[in-house]
Formats: structure tokens, sequence, C-alpha cells
């Protein structure tokens, strides 16, 4: 096994249907109108010398060595800016050509430090390999005149080093920051001689607006930009393709590596999520996989107070269903359950919720998208028939209006919010719904038509108030409505939204926005073309999630706006798998493909494949499984992979109950928050060490890809199954993909997939089957799934989470680019160096009246609890918001959020808590007491020498 | 409308009727019988055995605070129950 080696053609392809024919270098090509000469001459495998030329750029025409000459054209044109004409004759070699090739490159190499041999790019420079094609041999100009050489090195990034001495000044990281991530941070500065590259306004990389994607590093040709890991371990001998385990994008990488060393993460142009662009995260947040922190033995104990002592796995397995066996003669078949964890591969997943149906015997198994997108599966699927978004994120290169509501992707979402803002560069509008300026809202060459700031909590009122402008203004698409929708269901919903009361000017006093700004967005997102809808956990977060989510899908319906390319409703997934895990039958009501456990002869199927007699009736979600503890009628809980006493709402509630229990199994890399009410802990290992699948938000199902052996001794799913086997119910799996020929023999939606199609294809979105072999990347082209589309009335509830004297302001949390949900991970690499803490975001309105200044401390307390934190002082926030991230455990935010949740799914209601902010001197004593809590409780007895 | 939030916070019973009265509340704008069936088939379809029980024996106690669509629906899930 290699290096993978992808093809760089110079330019980017075209996508003409016509095709072009010429001639190069006496060899006939026909191409696509609008291809390059360059890139027709890569498709016959001739390779014009260049520099600042790449597929993943613009073609550009500086670096002069691409030139070629065309029979009937004077001079010698740069063939990565010559398009390709009928007829044309192009030769790409030849005396003259080589001649000034090599003049070119003796100008670069007088002004280059001549240390290839200790170079950390020998090897891999571009450079190097240009000297070589043109056969340059010696230098008449010499080393002596005017240089570079002594430029000073920025090493203010901790993942990669700018030495400006080895700049051929191409301006492909500059182009790279501009084009593929839209951040515009880089520059070149001065002129002539003095030209150079430099990060925001001379800054150093670490302080200017550089988002470490990465993707300048990747541009560079030599080794200018080069990762610090390269620099220290050297370059990599052979590479895998795998797929990121950070967000929901789900991006393509190529782990380089050497033996079993991870080199670099370098994002795969061919990955279909990511086309070769990359975040922080993935590219360079891999780190915790090696960190000194991974527990990587089993360990027990009988009480959460005493320390944890090591034991082989067969005593930690042995132990955890002899536990499980005890609880359930004690208190019933129904008294364990289980947690699938949506970082986890599918084929792990499944056999959780296996394990938990068949093993078990109770239908208690669920997941972390009960905490974050359960409300998209129940809402999506009961308008359109299926519990997943409805385009690919290619889509959105013909989308014409975005409207983007309660989701910040420049954080959470960041390669696909690249490919976002290059369709606003290119002329797409924006509608930005969000209490906060998102940086979206404006930030280089992207500004949104319209922001609507609504208030937290007010979503549904503010999707009512547009819905009642598409209606009465007659905007809607009838006759999209008439062929695709239930008329019935339509008339209903569209007497209710034409009702005074759902009027922008009615509701501006509940959203607190403009009505002739809803008039507008309403206008613009209903006539301005293609309008596609993209929401996140600002949408589901709350007690109205669900009926959000269906005002969302009605809003789409009415507009004609779903079943083709540029269009839909598109859910922003957090975690990598979270769509895998919903998909794989992680909710205690459905199996895979989410089918009701009711269902008679589904259940059958599974019976039959499984050989045993299935529980028919739903198990407990989450938060009742918590409140069955405290009941004490639920006693035991498998944990895989997800740290619910730091992620979920209300921690209190969330502890009360993991004490009650008897037996709480955790298994993860690390010692999380959950792990201090464990009574075993079992080492997991990292998406670095496994094999599987995930899936992305768009449905799409890709490989991941084992580069090195498990640190902790096993994949997860070998964890999974060794419990299975010792619970008494035997799975024989010898690979994953057994797994995955299981639930494709189970799940109608996945009957196609494979391993070996994915091995094929790269990557397929289901449903994949006969009728879609190779995948669906747009759904609802003819017809919903469900049939006919079902618009839902969504009448506005107010929380009630109210503000009021005591807790006057509204709080509500987030993300941020650096840190990953509750930051086991990232909080283990460098990333900290970004965002080291929690903080308060408030406006300096609020900060001003209670005496709070930028960086001072604060306590934010609510009905649930209080904590303190450093305040950030900023007009993000309006004036009666403040907001705050979860990444830190000692912050504890959790604390203060409440255990309301949305009404059908009991997603809890993280954006909306009534909180009031104070001055305060430090944490909290509740902060101080976790902090103990925690040192207590993660002791490890040490065994004695024998 | 609103919901009692103190149910929220008065043990597991309470919790419950907070949960139904929730759901009730999403379907308030739709006629009486088709509301009402549809209230008690997401609570059979998502809430687990001990759940429905417990809720079924607070409407038999009287049914304190829950909304009247909800007791109702709640009495057609017995009534299913009892049939199965």
């Amino acid at each position: 096994m290699g290096l993978i080696q992808e093809i760089d053609y110079g330019t980017k392809p075209a996508n003409a249907e016509t095709l072009v024919s010429l001639t190069i270098d006496g060899v006939a090509v026909s191409v696509p109108e609008g291809t390059s000469v360059m890139r027709a001459a890569m498709e016959i495998g001739t390779q014009i010398p260049k520099l600042c030329a790449s597929d993943m750029l613009d073609s550009f025409g500086s670096c002069r060595l691409c030139l070629v000459e065309i029979e009937g054209r004077a001079g010698t044109p740069a063939s990565c800016t010559t398009l390709v004409a009928e007829g044309m004759v192009v030769h790409t070699q030849n005396e003259r050509l080589g001649r000034i090739r090599k003049g070119v490159m003796e100008l670069y190499i007088s002004d280059h430090p001549l240390d290839c041999l200790t170079c950390s790019a020998n090897g891999d420079c571009e450079l190097q390999d240009m000297a070589g094609a043109v056969g340059l041999r010696d230098v008449r100009y010499g080393y002596a005149g005017d240089n570079h050489l002594d430029a000073a090195k920025d090493v203010s990034n901790p993942y990669f080093r700018f030495d400006p001495a080895k700049c051929i000044v191409c301006s492909r990281c500059v182009r790279a920051c501009e084009e593929v991530q839209g951040t515009f941070a880089l520059t070149i500065a001065g002129r002539g001689f003095d030209s150079k590259v430099s990060p925001g306004m001379e800054e150093n990389f670490f302080d200017s607006e550089c988002v470490s994607c990465g993707a300048c590093v990747q541009a560079c040709p030599t080794a200018t930009l080069m990762e610090t890991s390269v620099i220290e371990i050297g370059q990599p001998e052979h590479s895998a393709v795998t797929t990121c385990a950070y967000c929901g994008v789900g991006c393509s990488f190529k782990a380089e590596m050497r033996g079993e060393q991870v080199v670099r993460m370098v994002p795969y142009k061919d990955g279909k999520a990511n086309h070769g662009h990359s975040c922080v995260k993935g590219r360079f947040a891999w780190g915790y996989a090696t960190h000194r922190d991974r527990i990587t033995k089993p360990m027990i104990r009988a009480k959460i107070t005493d320390p944890w002592h090591e034991v082989s796995w067969d005593e930690a397995i042995a132990h955890t269903a002899s536990e499980f066996k005890h609880i359930q003669a004690k208190y019933g078949r129904s008294s364990v359950g289980g947690i699938t964890s949506s970082r986890c591969t599918n084929e792990e997943t499944y056999l959780v919720q296996k394990l938990v149906r068949a093993g078990f015997g109770n239908n208690n198994v669920d997941t972390c998208a009960r905490v974050c997108h359960s409300p998209t599966g129940y809402g999506l699927s009961q308008t359109f028939g299926t519990s997943a978004g409805t385009q690919d994120f290619d889509s959105v290169e013909q989308a014409d209006v975005m409207l983007l509501i309660g989701a910040n992707p420049t954080d959470g979402h960041p390669v696909f919010a690249s490919r976002m803002k290059k369709r606003l560069r290119e002329g797409a509008k924006l509608i930005v719904i969000d209490p906060r300026r998102i940086d979206l809202v404006r930030t280089p060459h992207v500004e949104a038509e319209y922001h609507l700031p609504i208030r937290p909590g007010t979503n549904v009122a503010i999707l009512s108030a547009i819905a009642h402008v598409i209606v009465t203004e007659n905007l809607i698409d009838a006759d999209y409505i008439r062929e695709r929708c239930d008329a019935d269901a339509f008339a209903h919903w569209a007497e209710f939204v034409s009702q005074e009361r759902n009027s922008p000017e009615a509701l501006a006093a509940t959203t607190g926005v403009d009505p002739e700004l809803v008039r507008k967005a309403a206008r613009l997102y209903a006539t301005g073309g293609n309008g596609a809808i993209y929401y996140g956990l600002g949408i589901t977060e709350h007690s109205q999630g669900t009926t959000a989510v269906m005002a969302l899908a009605n809003l789409a319906m009415a507009t004609g706006n779903i079943g083709r390319v540029g269009v839909g409703v598109n859910p922003l997934r957090g975690q990598n798998n979270v769509q895998g895990s919903c998909d794989m039958g992680s909710f205690p009501h459905e199996y895979t493909g989410y089918r009701h456990v009711g269902t008679e002869n589904v259940r059958e199927s599974f019976e039959i494949d499984w050989g045993i007699k299935l529980d028919p009736e739903p198990g407990l979600r989450i938060p009742n499984m918590l409140d069955a503890a405290i009941d004490g009628t639920f006693m035991g809980l498998y944990i895989q992979g997800e740290d619910i006493a730091q992620s979920d709402p209300d921690i209190k509630h969330i502890t009360a109950g993991l004490s009650a229990m008897e037996c709480v199994v955790v298994q993860d890399l690390f010692l999380n928050e959950t792990a201090q009410f464990a009574h075993v802990f079992l080492p997991g290992s990292t998406f670095l060490e496994k094999n599987g699948t995930f899936t992305n938000a768009e449905r799409r199902i890709q490989r991941v890809r084992k580069v090195m052996t498990p640190k902790n001794g096993y994949e997860d799913w070998e964890i999974t199954q060794l419990i299975s086997n010792a619970v008494g119910f035997p799975m024989n799996y010898a690979h994953p993909s057994e797994i995955m020929d299981e639930v494709a023999r189970l799940t109608p939606t996945f009957a196609n997939v494979s391993f070996d199609l994915l091995d094929r294809v790269g990557s397929v979105q289901w449903p994949c089957n006969e009728a879609a072999p190779e995948g669906t990347p747009i759904m609802h082209i003819d017809h919903f799934v469900r049939g006919q589309g079902r618009f839902f009335v969504t009448e506005y509830v107010p929380t009630d989470e109210k503000t009021g004297p005591r807790y006057p302001l509204l709080l509500t949390t987030g993300r941020i680019l650096s840190q990953y949900n509750v930051g086991a991970q990232t909080r283990r690499t460098e990333n900290s160096a970004w965002h080291k803490e929690d903080l308060l975001e408030i406006h300096p309105h609020d900060a001003e009246q209670r005496g709070v200044t930028d960086g001072s401390w604060v306590k934010v307390a609510s009905r649930s609890g209080e904590i303190a934190l450093h305040a950030k002082v900023t007009e993000r926030v309006a004036p009666g918001v403040v907001y705050t991230t979860f990444h830190h455990p000692m912050t504890m935010a959790n604390i203060v959020t409440t255990d309301y949740s949305d009404w059908a799914t009991n997603c809890p209601e993280y954006k909306v808590t009534a909180v009031q902010v104070s001055p305060s001197n430090g944490p909290t004593d509740a902060q101080r007491d976790y902090a103990e809590l925690g040192r207590r409780t993660r002791q490890i007895e040490v065994a004695a020498a024998e | 409308m609103s919901h009692d939030v103190n149910l929220l916070h008065q043990g597991q019973d309470q919790r419950l009727v907070y949960m139904a009265n929730q759901i009730t509340t999403f379907f308030a704008y739709e006629p009486d019988e088709p509301a009402v069936a549809a209230i008690e088939s997401h609570i059979r379809k998502f809430w687990d055995p001990r759940m429905r029980a417990k809720i079924i024996a607070y409407v038999a106690d009287g049914g304190d605070g829950l909304l009247p669509r909800a007791q109702r629906a709640i009495r057609q899930l017995q009534e299913m129950n009892a049939i199965s």
C-alpha cells in the first residue's frame, strides 16, 4: 500500500455538454467546451509544467511555466488560461518552450534556499519537480543578489508554519483562502520584488482572521506553508481514504501515515461531501487519538465513590453481563438499556441496538439525536415521509435564495459554509433568521439580504408570519401543491396561516422583528428562484422543535421548493454520524429505516433474521430512562461513546438518574463526565482504529478505514459483540462489512448498500436499492415518499421558560469553530489555543447595566442552577440575549439549562433559558464541588507489582 | 397556550401530565375527534408501557391537570389496551 496520488488537472473541469476536439502533441482529444488546454493535455496524460495552477482554483496565469504553442496563434499563451477550440493544434514541448521555461525556473531558484535535502517538502515539492521537468542545471544569475532568504518564519499557528524564504509568490495560498475557504484572510502585500504573502494586515497567522482550514497549506507548491507534523515526522509513506469523525458534513480525508503514525490528514478531492476542502478540526485536530488521557484498559468498581481498578477484558465483560443479568432478574426485563453513539460507525450503533433489542429483550435504546435532531426525524417523516434532508450538498450550487435559520455554518459546519459562501459570491441571496448576528450575516464578499434577529424561542411565530405573507400575497406555487400535496391539509393550513393573528405585524411583538423585513424576506424566498432552506439545532432544540421543522416543510411545499436540485429542506446535522445512528434503529420505537417496532411484518423480519422473539412495545427515551431510574425501575445502562453528563440538559437531573442506577457501563476513549457515575469502563477505539461507515447530513454513506491497531485492543463493535455473547445472545461477525450486509438485508432503503459498492463508487446516498442502485442525491422528485406532501398547522406556543424580574435575560447555547460538542476530542488538541474556555457573550448595554466588563467573571443564574464564567462583551448578541458554548466540562453550562423539551420527541430546549447575569469573583461552589468530584471519581488504583 | 410549569418539577406523574398536555396543545387547532385520535396514537407509539400505565392510572385517579382532550385520549388508550 502506497500513498494515494490524486491527479492535479491544473484547472477545474468544464460542465458543458458540447465536446470540442483538438490535437495536443499529435494526439487527438475531445473535451467539454470551456476546458483549458492544460486540463485537456492532462486528460491524455500530458503534464504541462506548472506552478501557479491547481484544479482546486480558478486559472491565474502568473507563473509562466505552462506556456504552449498553438498553431496559427502568435506567442506562447499560458495553457491554464487558454481554452480549447475546435481543431486547435497544440504543442507543449519544443526547444523554444523549453528555453523559456528554463529561464523562468532560473529566476525562481535564484531566490530560493538550496536546502532540498533537509527541506520538509523534500519528496513532495512541486518547485523541485518542475526544476527537474524543465531540466534546470544551473542558475546563470548566481545566488548572491537581493533575495528573501532571511525572511522570518511565522510559527504562531500550532498546526502549520509559514516560511516566507521559500515562497515563490504564486498566490495559490491567497486564492485558496478566497476561492475555496472564502475567508479572505491572506493577501499579497507590496509590489514587485517586495511582494509577499501576508495574513491580514501584516499580522501573524494566529492573530489574523485565518481559520486554520488548511486550504493554503494544501495549495502551497513548496515548503512555505507546511504542516508542523510533516516538519517533525517527515513525509508519509502510505495512505488510506477515510471519513472525518467530527461534524455532519462528513469530509473525506486521506490519512497519510508512516507505519501506524498519522503524519497528516489531507482532504480528499474525490470526497463528494467536501471536494478536497477541510476545516481546522478534521484537518488538524486528530491528536486526541494518541493523547495521554486515553484509557486503554478496562476498569471496574463496586461503587462510584471507589477508585477504579484495571481488569482484563474477560473480567470486565463477564462482570458487565453478570450485573445486567442480575438487574434484570431483580427488576424485570425492562430495567436495563443502552445508548448508541453518533460518533461511532453505523455498524457499531446497529450492534448496540441489536444487543438491547435481542440481548436485553426490550427496546430501551436511544441515541444522542434525542438531544439534537430528533425533531427533524419526526417532522420530516410526517410531512414528506422520510426522516432526513432532501438534497445533496452539491445542490447549493444551484440555489438562488438560501433561507438559513437556527444554524451557524461557519462554526458548526465550516466546509459546507465555504460552499454556501462561494454560491453567495456568485450572486445567490441569503436570508438569515437568528437571534445572533452570525458571521454569514456579513463576512468578506458576502452580505445577507435580510437578517431577521428573532427573540429566542419564536421560530414558529416567525415561520407563521412568513407563511402568512406567502399565502395572503398569493406567492404559493398552486400547480405544485395541486399535483404533489394533500389538498385538504393544504387548505386547512392556508386558512390557519392567513388569519390576521399570524401576520408579521401581529407577531412583531412576539418575534421582535420589523414586519416589513419579514414581508420582504418572505417575498424573496417565495419568488427568488430556487429556494433552499438550511437549518440547525436553533430550530430543533426548542419545546416546539418538531413544530418548527414542520413549518419549514410547509414553506418549502407551499412554494414548490422540494424535489429538484437547488431547493429543499436541509438539516445541518451536528455529529459525524447522527444521521446514521438514527438510520440504524437507535430510537426506542423503531428499527432500521425508521420502521416502528409495533409493525408486525417488520418486527417479524427481524425476529426471523435474529432468531429471537422481540418486544413490540416502544422503549424508554434517554430522559425517561433517567426518570425511571429515579423511580427505581431502570437500573442498568450501557453507554457507547456519549457523555450525557456533560451534553444533556439539566445536569442535576442527569446525574441524579445516573447515580440511582446499579450498573452504568461507559465505553469511551476518555474518563468523560458520565464515567464519574459509572461502575464499568470499557475503553473505546478512535475512528482511525476501526473499519465501518458513517452517514453524513446528506444521507451519504462513506467508508471509515482502519489505519492503526486499536490501542485498547478492540474496535467498538467487537466490544458490543463480546457483551452480547456474554449475556447469552450470540453474535459472530468477523468484519463490519458483515454487519452492513445484515442491515442491507433487513432495510429496504439500504438494500443495495455494501462495503464492496462503497469501495467501488466511493459513497452512496440512501435510499440505495433496486430502484436506485447507486443511491438518491435528491429526494421526492416525482412524488413524496409518503405519497402526497402533508401540510401541518403549526400554531405558535410560547415556551414555558419565561423571563421575568428574577431572570430577565434569555440564554442560548451553541458551538464554536475550533471545539466540537463536549470537547472530549478537541480539548485534547491544540485547538484549545483558540478557545480555552467557554465565554458568556453579552451585549454592551446589558453588560453596562450590570457592571460587567469584557473578560470579567460573571455568574449566570437560572431556575435550574448557576455557573460562573468569563464575559465577552459583544454586539453579536442582541440586548436581552446572552450566549455561551458547552465545550468545557468545568463550565457546566448545562447546569443552567432546563428540562423543558420538544412536545413530540423530548429534544431538550437548550436554546432558551431565562437567566440573570451578575458580576462574580470566580467559579461557583457547584463548579468547585464538581471539580473536586471529578478528581475523586477518576482515581485509578495502581495494581501492586507481582 | 401555556402549560403549568410546576408539573415538570413535581415527580414523574406530573412530568407525564406535562408531556401529554404538550402533545395535546400541538393538535389544538384540529377538530375534536382526529385530534384525540392523534394524541392517543402519539402516546401509544412513543411512550414506554410503564409510562402509559402510569398516565392511565393517573386518569383513573381523576386526571387532575390534564387537558380534557388529553384525558379522552388516554381513556381511548386504555380501551385499546383492554382490547389488545
